[in-house]
């Protein structure tokens, strides 16, 4: 399928679809499924410098055509991974990017380190978790935050190049990718979750135990869509386009928007096999439309 | 790989009572590794989350499942509506399921809806088996006679009296224990009900599963979601998830919150 193949930061991709942070752990429980080399790209679940014990339940609410969750980040620490999940990883053929994220800047300069001496190939460096209450999206949502905290990733992880995924809860995310395209980013990935909140009516309290939770699934596509065409006219480095993404159709519309690469995440609650759907979708539907290889369709959107 | 997706024929639909529904799938590849206390993650059109049932009984031989489940909210109504010929989209097996020893003598509690993986984790028992079952009223009483059937002793407990002990199921089990020694519980059910069932349990020393639910993702241990807080050897305090780890926990290691 080398039509399916892209470069994106120096690194190559079998295909563009990359199983989203978060939704995958580090690839083992979905390998009972298929082999996860089947995708182009794994991105580990987040991380921080130590173990993190997350939120208490409930930490989903199912919402029309998508979902709440507030995990809170919950994750066993880098050393761990790097320890028994990055070997078996790296034996998978698959693309690693390690995402990573922290409360201070002295923890994000700390896993930089680490994920920068580890055997990943790429860094996603997480600025916008809503679901934690410092850091995160405390970063992720001012442009001076983001910058400086992509300043500090970059100085520390010299080596691997750096994803810095953004969030959808700003103003206007396509300044906030211009900071950190302008810190030393070498790609950005958005969107991440959408603030939410659903209550239940007979008990008035909020479904998660959280309060607020991240929105994801089909109903923010056409919110994705939208952010990943601002900002693909926005910076010069790749955009990684993910939020709601079901089918292959979706990600040849995110791809037109201006994806180098998409994310896969929520639809895999609905069906595990959804990215080896899209890969075959998107192989098809370039073979079909005699385009060589799927990044000429990035960005191609005509607008009015 | 452990997990399967299977697209299973609904070969035998029952209406139980008012509100609960009993559905017997043809499967060939989820049933073959799968044990009592397991459950499917099952697809519901028109929704991003599947619903955790789990397995009231199957036959690896005959090559069928059997779910029972409540309807309680929309996806679950949704389910309901499915008919013989129609076909169940499962993730299965999930989860770790019940350790069972026939050989020995064991209590099995269960309340309201957390009464099926019950029925299918006593079967083996035989006369080895005493369920006990507790429900609201009369009317919600399912699966009673289907586990006296299997050669169990069979006691129920009705929060109304309607239909035998007019209490709690946990009072069921204060009696059995006094009554003469088992080996083991097992129980599904409420929160409050595990709690008590496991507290009994403990304090004689008899070794306690109980049965979890929490609201789910994935189903399989990946997104993390569906977190029970547990108890570590070392005496701290560990978020482990209910679809992987669990759903059936040592009731020694769950922190009751």
């Amino acid at each position: 399928m080398s039509r399916l193949n892209v470069t994106i930061a120096g690194v190559e991709f079998k295909n563009p679809v990359i199983a989203a942070s978060g939704t995958f752990g580090f690839g083992r429980e979905y390998n009972e499924f298929y082999p996860v080399s089947s995708l182009g790209a794994i991105s580990s679940k987040g991380m921080t410098i130590r173990e993190k014990a997350g939120n208490p339940p409930p930490r989903i609410a199912e919402t029309p055509s998508g979902i709440l969750n507030s995990v809170g980040l919950q994750n066993p620490g880098v050393d761990h991974f790097i320890e028994e999940d990055l070997p078996w990883l790296r034996q998978q053929d698959v693309v690693v990017i390690a995402n990573i994220a922290g409360a201070t800047e002295e923890d994000y300069a700390a896993i930089a380190e680490k994920v920068n001496a580890a055997d990943v190939d790429m860094v996603e460096l997480n600025i916008s978790c809503p679901n934690v209450k410092a850091g995160g999206a405390a970063f992720g949502t001012s442009c001076a935050g983001a910058e400086r905290i992509t300043s500090v990733v970059r100085q520390h992880c010299p080596d691997k190049p750096l994803i810095v995924k953004l969030s959808p809860n700003v103003t206007s995310i396509s300044e906030i990718a211009r900071a950190v395209e302008a810190a030393g980013a070498d790609a950005v990935s958005l969107i991440n979750t959408l603030l939410g909140m659903r209550i239940d009516i007979r008990t008035r309290r909020p479904i998660l135990r959280n309060n607020k939770g991240g929105m994801s699934g089909a109903a923010v596509f056409p919110i994705a869509v939208r952010m990943v065409n601002e900002v693909y006219n926005a910076v010069k480095v790749p955009v990684i386009g993910l939020g709601g993404i079901c089918s292959w159709k979706d990600a040849i519309e995110m791809t037109l928007a201006g994806a180098s690469a998409i994310q896969v995440g929520t639809v895999m609650f609905t069906d595990p096999y959804a990215p080896l759907k899209i890969i075959e979708g998107m192989d098809s539907y370039l073979a079909e439309n005699h385009i060589a290889n799927i990044s000429e369709l990035v960005g191609q959107v005509e607008l009015w | 790989m452990k997990y399967t997706q299977e697209l299973c024929p609904i070969v035998r639909k029952e209406q139980l009572n008012q509100t609960t529904f009993s559905f017997t799938v043809a499967s060939q590849t989820a049933v073959e590794s799968m044990k009592p206390g397991q459950f499917a993650n099952i697809l519901v059109e028109g929704k991003t989350l599947r619903r955790p049932i789990s397995v009231c009984g199957f036959s690896r031989e005959e090559g069928w499942i059997r779910f029972v489940f409540e309807v309680r909210g929309e996806g679950t109504k949704i389910m309901s509506e499915m008919n013989e010929g129609q076909h169940m989209d499962i993730l299965a097996p999930l989860g770790n399921g019940f350790d069972i020893d026939p050989r020995e003598k064991a209590v099995f509690v269960g309340g309201g809806i957390g009464v099926p993986p019950l029925l299918g984790a006593s079967a083996p028992y035989g006369a080895n088996a005493t369920v006990l079952l507790g429900f609201r009223s009369k009317d919600a009483v399912i699966l009673a006679d289907e586990c006296r059937a299997n050669g169990a002793d069979v006691r129920i407990a009705t929060d109304d009296g309607s239909l035998g002990h007019h209490g709690f199921v946990t009072e069921l089990l204060a009696a059995r224990l006094e009554e003469s020694p088992c080996d083991a519980v097992y129980a599904c059910g409420p929160k409050p009900m595990l709690r008590l069932t496991a507290a009994q349990a403990e304090k004689r020393g008899i070794r306690c599963m109980v049965s979890l639910e929490e609201r789910m993702g994935c189903g399989v241990g990946a997104c993390l979601v569906c977190a029970c807080k547990t108890r570590t050897p070392d005496g701290g305090e560990k978020y482990l998830h209910v679809c992987k780890n669990g759903p059936v926990f040592d009731s020694r290691e769950v922190i009751w919150e």
